[in-house]
């Protein structure tokens, strides 16, 4: 059992920071919404104290996953193939738009993830600070109330259109490369 | 809504949410111009191996904070017309979802 170190960081960009961003913001909406709203269940200092925390680690694993995404994955994916190059598999992009079946998953799918990831950042780190001003408090402001739990939606439909087209741009060119990393040695058979 | 539990002015929490809507916006309107023109599009590559991304991203990003910081300072401490705020800050931030999408990105700058 193996992986190359481009695959692994590929995993920990999107199934580390992202996939776990993607569970945090299901758990934020929910908690949002059943907690927070006018005559919603009691807050004690502590729930609130916690919720702090949950929206602060949000908010990293956000800026992690487009950091990474972007300065680590990203120059890998675009790499430019040496002229005269036939085997594209260290250029994911070249070897999806090699292709009229894959092609699209770069200009649609690439083209739009690298720029609407970035959305879920930018919201959470609002809610977060609201939040963290405002705490319990933000049950008597219900239009920031809403704000707050319209932009933790809109982060999550940013992050799962990131993660969707990442998962299925990996899939068709997959980044791969780099040192080979060892987990288990399996037996022939 | 219980009678103890405070109101502190919506100042700070309205600047945060439409500094947001302004970022998320001008990430999509810097993305189209730097996908269409060329000069842009050279101007926005800070980092090579990321490319115009790493401009675009870092120039919205600055953008946002930029904003944010002018309309904290005119607002904290104060009470705006926070539905106003909303509604200006969800069209920010659909339009911005939508312009991202690359076929409505394409609608622009066409020759």
């Amino acid at each position: 059992m193996e992986i190359s170190a481009r695959g692994l960081w590929t995993l920990i960009h999107g199934m580390g920071f992202g996939g776990l961003y993607l569970l945090a913001c299901s758990g934020a909406i929910v908690e949002l919404w059943r907690h927070y709203r006018q005559g919603g269940a009691p807050i004690t200092a502590r729930d609130e104290a916690f919720f702090r925390v949950y929206l602060g680690t949000m908010t990293l694993l956000a800026w992690l996953a487009v950091f990474t995404g972007a300065y680590l994955i990203y120059p890998w994916y675009r790499a430019t193939a040496p002229p005269g190059t036939v085997e594209l598999a260290g250029f994911p992009q070249m070897l999806l738009q090699s292709s009229p079946a894959t092609s699209a998953w770069h200009s649609i799918g690439m083209e739009w993830k690298e720029h609407a990831a970035w959305l879920a950042p930018i919201s959470i780190t609002m809610a977060s600070a609201v939040f963290l001003k405002y705490g319990r408090s933000i049950r008597t402001q219900p239009q920031l109330r809403s704000a707050v739990l319209g932009f933790v939606l809109v982060s999550f439909v940013a992050a799962g259109i990131a993660a969707f087209f990442g998962a299925m741009i990996n899939k068709n060119a997959p980044v791969e490369g780099g040192p080979i990393i060892h987990f288990v040695q399996g037996e022939l058979r | 809504m219980s009678g103890q539990e405070s109101r502190p002015p919506n100042g700070f929490g309205s600047a945060a949410i439409l500094a947001a809507g302004i970022g998320a916006f001008a990430l999509s309107v810097l993305a189209i111009v730097a996908d269409k023109v060329v000069s842009i599009k050279r101007l926005m590559v800070w980092y090579k191996p990321t490319g115009p991304l790493s401009g675009v991203t870092t120039s919205a990003i600055l953008v946002w904070l930029l904003a944010w910081a002018i309309l904290n300072t005119r607002w904290r401490g104060r009470n705006v017309a926070a539905a106003r705020v909303n509604t200006a800050a969800f069209i920010l931030l659909g339009l911005s979802l939508l312009l991202t999408f690359p076929p409505v990105a394409d609608l622009f700058f066409r020759r």
